[in-house]
């Protein structure tokens, strides 16, 4: 059974001036033990994909419709709030890219990793607090009770980070969601947090589903990539054939745009225009209008999510 | 010989913060900078690296006289700028501009983008209002925006067009030297190549120098001809870009530069992270030339300059 099962998800929000569609048309699976990476832009989609297959969005003002919403079997669609409440955290975590605002600034960090252990496994305070005190240890916070005391105000960017990773681990999720955990963080923070994200994910067995705009943090740490942009999946694929071949238009223009890859101070390759407005989606495929490939077809018809090779799919007239 | 657009000498701050506790109102000193030399020479892109607290952020903003140093020496086009106050500086600030992170902050949220842009010329009184409109308006197209995009408000753009607006308000002076930081941090992948290549263009076009602030040591490979490193608000290695990237000598960079996420998934490893202690007990040493046991920079080779231990 997939730990995430999606198929043909749309999402939107009506507004005064018209509908958001966020999502239009999202197939994804995630099997047990395995790492997903979600790359996509501002505004393409990954992160309202996540929130909507955890139940987080409020409907209304969200429209959510699918063929299939599951997390961890269950659907997510159809659940009474009570059930929602207790497969997150339950089955799946989530950990954000702002652990600032992730955490009450009027309570301790203690308090608050207590409060979620003891929000799912019946534990008595103290039980939960040397419980909270491990986690932090193994997130490898040198002075776990130290931090407990402390407020989020008090704490650097990676060690938040760090114990909300912890909070998120508290609950023994079979997946955790990675939203953007390392974009503001230093790059060697990046890279420890990174390090750690990966080797929780196998000492606990767990699912990984990585969010991120940074191809560099893709080719670190998953198995798998879904390319998304104006709320569609333009390729999937193993990490290795994408970042050796991609297929896609798009995820080629990404690539290119990558700075430093080359040495030598030099222009890079840019992808032409601005990502499609959410409210004003183009017709026909999204990237028609920056793809230096489109023509005709591409502009009035979207092509279909279609298989390219062995594993591998995309949304790509060129490629059908 | 032409003097360098912008010169650091041993330039130091020291901030005094507050101590709480005790009867009687206290501060400690943080050394933020110590004694930080740089050289932007004429129509060239040094990188400023390190990471956050290294100090790269105060140093920009006392090269821009926008923090008062301790201590040291600002030099714009060769001439002493440290300690003129604000009217003398006012005629300067047109030869000098900024360029910050968060474009969202940076722009007056109650002007329309034509006023921001022309805000300069208007406060540096250059041209009646219609010129400074006409010339707001073609710095706007210089670096990809519409016209028609004079009458928005900056909460209708999206964060690179935002960045546009701050990068063309900086230009539209003319100014010999820019201090851009982090400006592409908080950007998309395709939006941060733009804003790259929009730089390199504008710094080819209009002989521009700029002290480009940033973490990232990615964009600083694409765009920058020359890197110092900063650590713990010392400068521990400066050279050429490529010079860093092939050889970097001091602990500090090579930590930094291990630390780059590598786009290839074949060639994920497991990476060694230093503290500060063992990068302390890594500093290169090298023996003879009069004993200091303090490091200091060294030149290892023509233009490369390391933190060493003279033993």
């Amino acid at each position: 059974m997939a730990l995430v099962d999606i198929e043909n998800l749309t999402v939107s929000f009506p507004q005064h001036s018209g509908v958001v569609q966020a999502v239009r048309g999202v197939t994804l699976r995630l099997n047990p033990g395995e790492s997903l990476g979600i790359v996509g832009e501002s505004g393409s989609g990954k992160s309202v994909t996540c929130m909507a297959v955890m139940g987080l969005l409020r409907q209304p003002p969200a429209r959510i419709t699918a063929d299939k919403l599951e997390l961890g079997g269950i659907d997510m669609l159809r659940a009474s709030p009570r059930a929602l409440a207790a497969t997150r955290g339950k089955v799946a975590a989530m950990i954000f890219q702002d652990p600032m605002t992730a955490f009450d600034p009027v309570f301790t960090i203690g308090h608050q990793i207590v409060e979620t252990i003891r929000a799912h496994r019946a534990q008595t305070r103290s039980q939960a607090w040397s419980e909270a005190e491990a986690l932090l240890a193994r997130v490898e916070i040198k002075s776990p009770e130290q931090v407990l005391a402390c407020y989020s105000h008090q704490l650097s960017g990676g060690m938040l980070q760090r114990a909300m990773i912890a909070m998120a681990l508290s609950s023994r999720p079979q997946i955790l969601f990675a939203d953007e955990p390392t974009t503001a963080l230093d790059v060697t923070i990046q890279a420890q947090i990174l390090a750690l994200i990966k080797d929780l994910q196998a000492e606990f067995g767990m699912g990984l589903i990585m969010v991120t705009h940074d191809l560099g943090v893709i080719a670190e740490t998953v198995d798998r990539v879904v390319v998304m942009y104006g709320g569609r999946v333009m390729e999937e694929g193993p990490v290795q054939d994408i970042f050796d071949a991609p297929a896609h238009p798009y995820t080629k223009a990404l690539m290119g745009s990558i700075p430093g890859r080359l040495p030598g101070k030099q222009r890079l390759i840019e992808i032409p225009g601005a990502s499609p407005n959410p409210a004003d989606p183009p017709s026909g495929c999204p990237f028609h209008p920056r793809c230096p490939q489109a023509d005709a077809r591409c502009a009035t018809t979207a092509p279909a999510f279609a298989a390219i090779a062995a594993n591998r799919a995309a949304a790509c007239w060129r490629l059908q | 010989m032409t003097p360098p657009a912008l010169e650091l000498r041993a330039l130091s701050k020291t901030f005094r913060l507050p101590q709480r506790g005790g009867l009687l109102p206290r501060t400690v000193a943080h050394h933020a900078v110590t004694e930080v030399s740089l050289t932007l020479p004429q129509n060239a892109i040094l990188g400023l690296v390190g990471e956050s607290g290294s100090g790269k952020t105060t140093t920009g903003m006392m090269a821009m006289r926008l923090i008062q140093p301790t201590a040291g020496q600002i030099l714009l086009d060769g001439s002493d700028i440290t300690n003129l106050d604000a009217a003398a500086m006012k005629p300067l600030r047109c030869k000098m501009q900024v360029v910050f992170q968060d474009s969202y902050s940076a722009l007056d949220p109650m002007m329309t983008l034509c006023q921001i842009v022309a805000e300069p010329l208007h406060i540096h009184a250059i041209g009646t209002p219609s010129e400074q409109t006409e010339q707001a308006l073609a710095m706007m197209e210089r670096v990809g925006l519409h016209r028609s995009y004079g009458a928005r408000y900056p909460h209708e753009l999206s964060g690179g067009q935002r960045q546009r607006v701050a990068i063309a308000r900086a230009l539209i002076l003319r100014p010999s030297v820019l201090v851009a930081d982090e400006p592409t941090s908080a950007l998309d992948v395709s939006v941060k190549a733009q804003i790259i290549n929009l730089l390199l263009d504008l710094q080819a076009e209009m002989g521009l120098s700029i002290l480009f602030i940033s973490h990232d040591l990615s964009v600083v490979r694409s765009l920058t001809d020359s890197v110092a490193v900063m650590w713990g608000g010392r400068i521990v290695e400066q050279a050429a870009t490529e010079t860093i990237f092939a050889d970097a000598r001091h602990p500090y960079t090579r930590g930094l530069l291990d630390a780059i996420p590598v786009l290839n998934p074949r060639e994920r490893r497991q990476r060694q992270f230093l503290t500060s202690a063992q990068i302390q007990a890594q500093i290169p040493r090298i023996a003879g030339r009069g004993a200091t046991n303090k490091p200091q920079l060294v030149e290892v080779a023509p233009g490369h300059l390391v933190e060493a231990i003279l033993q």
